[in-house]
């Protein structure tokens, strides 16, 4: 424990250096443990959605710069003044006072993709909640519940009587008579 | 009109809009717009690989919003890129594409009745994110493109039965987790390098050089951890057979030829584009247990094919099969296993489609694709059963379909790298499928019933009563669709040799072995 605070210590990379990439990972087992070990279809999407989450800040943190500014061109930064601000009366006096302002240097600037890749990716999982949505409702108009271990035995009893189901083709098997001639089972 | 990769992708997208808009009021008009924007899409996808062909670069770039490439470093904006494996696929895609809207006017009417403007829209948007995905160069635009392939495939599935909104819902939660780690992966990707096109993520990995950093390899388990969710292999194949079972007809027969190859030709790209052969093959460890996992994939899924007693189930489980074929034909690194790798991506897409099309007219006019109630097909539907057993054929691997020679050179590829364990499986499983399609002949030509007692009075008689042996063959409208898959799948065959010139062209740039083994 006394080396707990030292640079290069493994607490300390976990916590202090890396503490973005450790929360992104616990977000992301949590949402992973959800969509595949709940029982209830709306849990499963709410799992859903926190892994989705954990991605979007995995992005947005590794974007994250101190000190640094947006990189957007502001008018001032135009060295030809075709968009100076223009002073009330438009006078030239007021027009020439406000001199081009150097930029930023580029590594003063966050880099913007990451982020705007995230907005894309929030899209595609709004979109992919609606639809899980949508299905959650189709699924307990159809067979009323949404809980997966009723669901699944619905589903068995459903195959059975449409004989659509692996399982009941075997069990067909299993009660038949022995067949007589082996050949062509 | 003279970029003709970007209309491979704007045909499909503009047709979707106009489906669902003249939908509302002419519903008629929406199988003539599918059809007519998937034959605008196979003739740009077919003048692109003429492009492809006879540039000297052998690739076609395009890139989105005109950024030039002179002004801004590779990766500023969106790249399209097609090189040959790239224009090849969407050429593949384009025309199952087509082939399935030609297909689909009966079972579409009868599967989601009134509800034909939806179904077209999505079918369309589905073919415009699949060829999207074969001609991206931008490794995120790739997710979205996959993402957009997904969501409008789960719908398609949805619109079936109940029974499919509930298998539906399966492939949703498996499809994200799989889409999900490859987006991670490629977070990890731009992390080290600093850009999102294929080229330049690749550019800086060679960079590295010998010793690849901690993030790279992350990345390379991540995204080849999704993609592999994503194309059903073996241990994540849950989600595949009962979205196909279920599925509407028509979205069966869209899907099953096309995601799991598309996505397939993904991982080809990742290995030989994003991460180069070098660092696949040489500092990642997947080629030693890789082999292994697909001799898994395919005994298990051949397995599970031979206990299914309906052909649409046996057909998914196929699929599973012929994924690790084609998996296994990349991870034996060697040069004859990629080209019986992508050959068998082509074939198995040609293929898998003449089967589901096939499929789709037996549950059409018998109303059933259980095992036993198939008996005297060949005298009731001749056509469509000899079309359906030429795909059959061409998944065993009988000469001169074209699944004999993508099998060929995957077995050549693995006795080259002396991979034992994956060509005797291929043997092994080539067993298998010779069983699974003979039962079925034997239950189309013989009359015994599933516990192996005799029907009819012999001597060729089915024991059947006089109107289920009446030549009572399925429409035209699905039948010619048909019979144009079988040919198409004896056509490949036949000039199999041009195709592998062209793959062998296309591989040329990545320098594989074609000795012994890559370590």
């Amino acid at each position: 424990m006394i080396g707990m605070f030292e640079e290069g210590s493994i607490f300390t990379q976990l916590f202090v250096e890396r503490l973005n990439y450790f929360i992104y990972v616990v977000l992301l087992m949590i949402g992973l443990w959800a969509m595949i070990a709940k029982n209830n279809l709306i849990k499963k999407l709410i799992g859903m959605s926190v892994f989705q989450t954990a991605i979007i800040l995995f992005y947005v943190s590794i974007a994250v710069k101190e000190g640094a500014t947006i990189p957007i061109y502001l008018p001032e930064h135009d060295p030809h003044g075709s968009h100076q601000p223009v002073g009330a009366e438009g006078s030239l006096e007021i027009a020439d006072q406000s001199l081009p302002m150097q930029p930023p240097a580029p590594s003063a600037y966050t880099n913007p993709l990451p982020h705007v890749l995230m907005l894309t990716a929030i899209v595609v999982g709004v979109a992919t909640l609606g639809l899980a949505l949508s299905l959650c409702l189709r699924i307990y108009r159809a067979y009323g519940t949404i809980e997966e271990d009723e669901l699944l035995a619905k589903l068995e009893e459903v195959d059975a009587r449409t004989g659509s189901s692996m399982r009941s083709g075997r069990r067909r098997r299993a009660f038949a008579k022995k067949p007589k001639e082996g050949r062509a089972r | 009109m003279n970029d003709p990769i970007i209309w491979i992708i704007l045909f499909p997208l503009f047709g979707s809009i106009a489906v669902a808009l003249s939908g509302a009021w002419l519903r008629k008009a929406c199988h003539p717009l599918a059809v007519a924007s998937m034959l605008g899409s196979t003739w740009a996808a077919v003048e692109t690989l003429i492009q492809a062909i006879a540039s000297p670069s052998h690739e076609v770039s395009y890139l989105l919003g005109g950024w030039s490439l002179q002004l801004f470093p590779r990766g500023v904006g969106i790249e399209f890129r097609a090189d040959l494996l790239g224009a090849l696929i969407a050429l593949v895609v384009t025309g199952v594409g087509l082939i399935v809207a030609l297909y689909s006017r009966l079972p579409v009417e009868r599967d989601t009745p009134g509800r034909e403007p939806v179904y077209y829209a999505l079918f369309l948007l589905q073919l415009c994110g699949l060829s999207g995905i074969a001609l991206t160069g931008d490794a995120f635009n790739l997710y979205v493109l996959i993402e957009v392939a997904a969501l409008t495939g789960y719908g398609l599935i949805a619109m079936g039965s109940n029974r499919a909104a509930a298998a539906t819902f399966n492939y949703l939660i498996l499809g994200t987790i799989g889409a999900s780690f490859y987006l991670l992966g490629v977070g990890y990707l731009y992390l080290k390098t600093g850009t999102l096109n294929m080229i330049g993520i690749r550019e800086a990995i060679e960079a590295e050089g010998a010793s690849p950093s901690v993030s790279t390899q992350v990345a390379f388990v991540l995204v080849l951890l999704g993609v592999m969710i994503k194309m059903a292999f073996f241990p994540f194949h849950a989600w595949l057979p009962k979205a196909y079972v279920h599925s509407p007809t028509t979205t069966s027969c869209l899907l099953a030829p096309l995601v799991t190859k598309v996505m397939i030709y993904v991982m080809i790209r990742m290995v030989l584009t994003v991460f180069g052969v070098e660092f696949s093959f040489e500092y990642a460890t997947w080629t030693e247990f890789m082999p292994w996992l697909t001799v898994i994939a395919i005994v298990a899924a051949a397995g599970m094919a031979l206990a299914q007693r309906e052909i649409k189930r046996m057909l998914a489980y196929l699929i599973v099969a012929e994924v690790g074929y084609m998996t296994g034909g990349i991870w034996i690194c060697n040069y004859y296993g990629l080209i019986g790798s992508i050959f068998h991506v082509v074939s198995d897409a040609c293929m898998t489609l003449c089967l589901f099309l096939g499929a789709g007219i037996i549950l059409e006019k018998c109303k059933t694709t259980r095992f036993d109630g198939l008996r005297g097909l060949f005298i009731k539907m001749p056509l469509t059963m000899t079309g359906f057993f030429i795909g059959g054929f061409s998944i065993i691997g009988l000469p001169p379909t074209c699944g004999f020679f993508s099998k060929w050179y995957l077995i050549t590829g693995g006795m080259v790298s002396q991979r034992w364990e994956y060509v005797i499986t291929l043997m092994l499983s080539t067993m298998v499928m010779v069983v699974l399609f003979f039962r079925l002949i034997e239950r189309m030509h013989l009359a015994v019933d599933e516990s192996g007692r005799n029907l009819g009075d012999g001597h060729g008689d089915l024991g059947l009563s006089k109107d289920r042996k009446r030549f009572d063959e399925a429409p035209p409208s699905m039948l010619i669709p048909l019979l144009i898959a079988a040919s198409v799948v004896l056509l490949v065959g036949i000039y199999n040799q041009d195709l592998v010139d062209q793959i062998e062209r296309m591989l040329q740039p990545f320098n594989l072995p074609t000795g012994v083994h890559y370590r």
